[in-house]
């Protein structure tokens, strides 16, 4: 292709990502580099249906100056990045200096909003993108050996879980497993123990989360897998099967190295999804137990005083751990684009 | 054939506004008018009498979702938004923001007969126009307090002995109720409990908080202490789901909205055993400071900022027609307790007004509440499950507020 050609071919493309990719990130790491501009508060009295009483307000006129010359706000550098509703840089090295033994520092490091977010972030990725993998990988293999007529429709139902929305998904599961729920009352007679609730137990609730991750993302990799059944070369199975392989040693020795290359694509796209794990938190309500760094950006610009600065800083955050996240796959991708030449 | 329609169309829209002007009585200024607010039906009934002074072409957004959208549809010029109907708490973010205006020469010139009590003033200005007031109180079964010979709580003390004879006596295993969903819900909570103990959140005058003392840990106690009763699920309880643990009949005594009671004492969605013996009182008190461990509240409209002389005048009139006592007739009567004249208490109100009568305390209408109300929802779950201490979780607490304080300008 003539690099004219190639450029007009690429160009609108080029454009939209940078209108609607990277524009808006640029834009969100300029935010997270300002704070706002000192408030002047002044002592006033407030009345209305039920009296008076002395109380503080923004002095509006004060502050207006500072505002029209410096409109972004204060200049804060890092120090939002290094706060202690962020990566909390002074508490956590009071911490390694002050604690008794790794386990206490590991305590005082949970006990700060952005490591316990990490820590279920890091371990809901952990284990939702392989269990995605190994599950979606055998739907695939199961739903390839049904009948051709009954094909279709099972693989729509199998479909299902990534057709209902995360919200709705999550909100039936939430009260299935209600302690009144059919599962929940479930477990309770599983365990044998009339107390128990999915909901009230912090191990329980990371549990049903994951369950939830797997359960909805599976079919993304079942359907990616059939997808690559379908090409596996029938010449080779035959053959395996003429020299005696077993339905396993034809899996095993035929089919998992053709899909291969599948996983890589399967598990880039399941590290980027899980790492922003945030729906079944909201419907889960679930925030006391679990929250991940999507979250905390909800919550930031959920509450009646938005915090734009705080959640800026933490989507930067967030774009930094899935590049790190993902770099080995990338790195593989690059060797594999590298030796094919 | 099409301009045919058009002008057919046209027509009957007009005379459909005119019937409803003249239906409403009302001759309102010329302008734009758009609300946007909190949705409950006392909410939409000001909507929609304010729509219909307002003309054809006013709109109203009524969502429970209005104040993450509020500020931003009222920051540009001219504004979105011409009037946002707020409560004493969201209130604060569009004074921080500058986006509202001062009412005082529109009251001056349109409003004189909108009662005193009814003005909202803020450093001697007036910022918004209040409806109707709001309260969190007792609402306890009748029948199960007969059961095991009880009289009504008025403390929270009373609350815990209550529970404890209706658990020993087999009735309910956790008879108690409270919105403690992790979040907003169960830092509204927290305040309660806190301002019951006489508590104060911050140093007076300062943007500097000071929650993590004696009176703190009570609070936090007496919460842990009503959790102990409660449904093991009670962190994911926000409301809602707390009125449906009590329409089936599983609670005895809880802390609710007024503006909720309503929902629980009609026959729909509980037995008769359950709707016929609820029953609202006063607010509850914790400890001996005397206070109720309660806030009051308010619900009210505002004016934006941004927008032409001719729509402001338009708006306030077509919201003062909206919370005008014209409103007042047998469905709205019982939707909340209203401020206007002419407002007859209803059985359901009752709660609310013992909760203004006990003389309790007014959510704060601070700038910076909301920052800590933030950092109370994100901790105190900490301690109610037994992870930490109090004074650990009000330490949190206190950072995560003063880091939040830093940013947004209020502490150096």
């Amino acid at each position: 292709m003539k690099h004219s050609t190639f450029f007009w071919f690429v160009f609108p493309s080029v454009l939209l990502m940078i209108a609607f990719i990277a524009l808006p990130i640029v834009s969100v790491v300029t935010q997270s580099l300002y704070s706002k501009h000192e408030q002047v508060i002044i002592v006033v009295e407030n009345c209305g249906p039920f009296g008076c009483t002395q109380s503080t307000t923004v002095d509006q006129a004060a502050t207006e100056a500072l505002r029209a010359e410096e409109p972004l706000g204060k200049w804060a550098g890092l120090d939002i990045y290094k706060d202690r509703n962020h990566l909390a840089v002074n508490e956590v090295a009071s911490a390694w200096v002050n604690s008794d033994g790794l386990p206490d520092f590991g305590r005082t490091l949970m006990n700060l909003p952005f490591y316990s977010a990490m820590a279920f972030t890091l371990t809901y990725t952990a284990v939702v993108t392989p269990l995605t993998i190994i599950l979606g990988f055998f739907i695939a293999i199961a739903v390839n050996s049904v009948a051709r007529r009954l094909r279709g429709p099972t693989i729509f139902f199998s479909l299902l879980p990534m057709i209902v929305t995360p919200l709705v998904g999550s909100l039936i599961l939430f009260w299935m497993v209600d302690a009144r729920g059919i599962l929940g009352t479930g477990l309770q007679w599983l365990t044998n123990d009339p107390s128990l609730s999915v909901k009230a137990s912090t191990p329980l609730m990371w549990a049903m989360l994951m369950v939830y991750g797997v359960w909805h993302s599976a079919p993304f990799a079942f359907i990616v897998y059939y997808a690559g059944l379908q090409t596996v070369n029938t010449d080779t199975l035959e053959a395996a099967m003429i020299d005696g392989a077993s339905r396993w040693e034809r899996i095993r020795y035929v089919v998992i190295p053709h899909l291969v290359p599948l996983t890589t694509f399967i598990a880039l796209i399941q590290l980027m999804d899980n790492f922003r794990v945030f729906e079944p938190i909201v419907s889960f309500a679930a925030a006391a137990h679990a929250t991940s760094l999507s979250y905390a950006i909800f919550n930031d610009l959920g509450g009646e005083t938005r915090l734009l600065s705080s959640a800026a800083a933490t989507s930067v955050l967030t774009i930094i751990f899935v590049a790190i996240l993902l770099s080995p796959v990338l790195v593989r991708t690059w060797r594999d684009f590298g030796t094919q030449k | 054939m099409t301009i045919m329609k058009n002008l057919t169309l046209g027509t009957a829209f007009a005379a459909l506004g005119a019937t409803s002007a003249l239906a409403g009585g009302h001759a309102c200024a010329e302008g734009r008018v758009s609300i946007v607010g909190n949705e409950f039906p006392a909410i939409q009934s000001v909507a929609a009498a304010a729509l219909e002074c307002a003309g054809d072409t006013a709109e109203a957004n009524l969502t429970a979702d209005h104040q993450k959208i509020n500020v931003a549809g009222m920051t540009g010029n001219p504004a979105e938004y011409t009037t946002a109907i707020v409560a004493n708490s969201s209130i604060v973010a569009l004074i921080n923001e500058d986006v509202i205006r001062s009412l005082d020469d529109l009251v001056a010139e349109h409003g004189a007969d909108i009662p005193q009590q009814q003005l909202i003033t803020v450093d001697g200005k007036v910022m918004a126009v209040a409806f109707m007031a709001n309260a969190q109180h007792l609402v306890y079964r009748e029948d199960v307090l007969e059961q095991i010979g009880a009289d009504v709580p008025t403390s929270y003390e009373d609350v815990l002995a209550a529970a404890q004879q209706i658990r020993e006596a087999g009735i309910m295993e956790h008879p108690v109720g409270g919105a403690y969903a992790a979040g907003w819900n169960l830092a509204q909570e927290f305040t309660n409990m806190y301002i019951g103990t006489g508590g104060e959140f911050f140093k007076p005058g300062t943007a500097e908080v000071s929650i993590n003392n004696e009176k703190g840990v009570e609070a936090l106690e007496m919460m842990k202490a009503l959790s102990e009763y409660m449904n093991p699920d009670f962190l994911t309880h926000d409301s809602n789901a707390t009125s449906a643990e009590w329409e089936a009949g599983n609670v005895a005594l809880m802390n609710m909205w007024g503006s909720r009671t309503g929902v629980l004492m009609d026959d729909e969605g509980s037995a008769p055993e359950v709707y016929e013996n609820t029953k609202v009182s006063g607010p509850l008190t914790v400890g001996d400071s005397g206070v109720p461990a309660t806030t009051l509240w308010w619900d009210g409209w505002t004016v934006a900022k941004n927008i032409s002389d001719e729509d402001a005048v338009a708006t306030f009139k077509a919201m003062k027609a909206g919370s005008s006592p014209d409103i007042l007739n047998d469905e709205t009567m019982s939707q909340a307790v209203w401020l206007m004249e002419g407002f007859q208490p209803q059985e359901v109100n009752e709660g609310v007004l013992a909760s203004v009568a006990a003389g309790s305390a007014p959510y704060p209408m601070v700038p910076f509440q909301g920052l800590l109300h933030t950092a109370l929802g994100d901790n105190i779950a900490d301690y109610l499950q037994g992870n930490e201490s109090a004074e650990q979780t009000l330490a949190d607490i206190e950072a995560a507020y003063t880091a939040a304080a830093r940013e947004n300008g209020f502490l150096q």
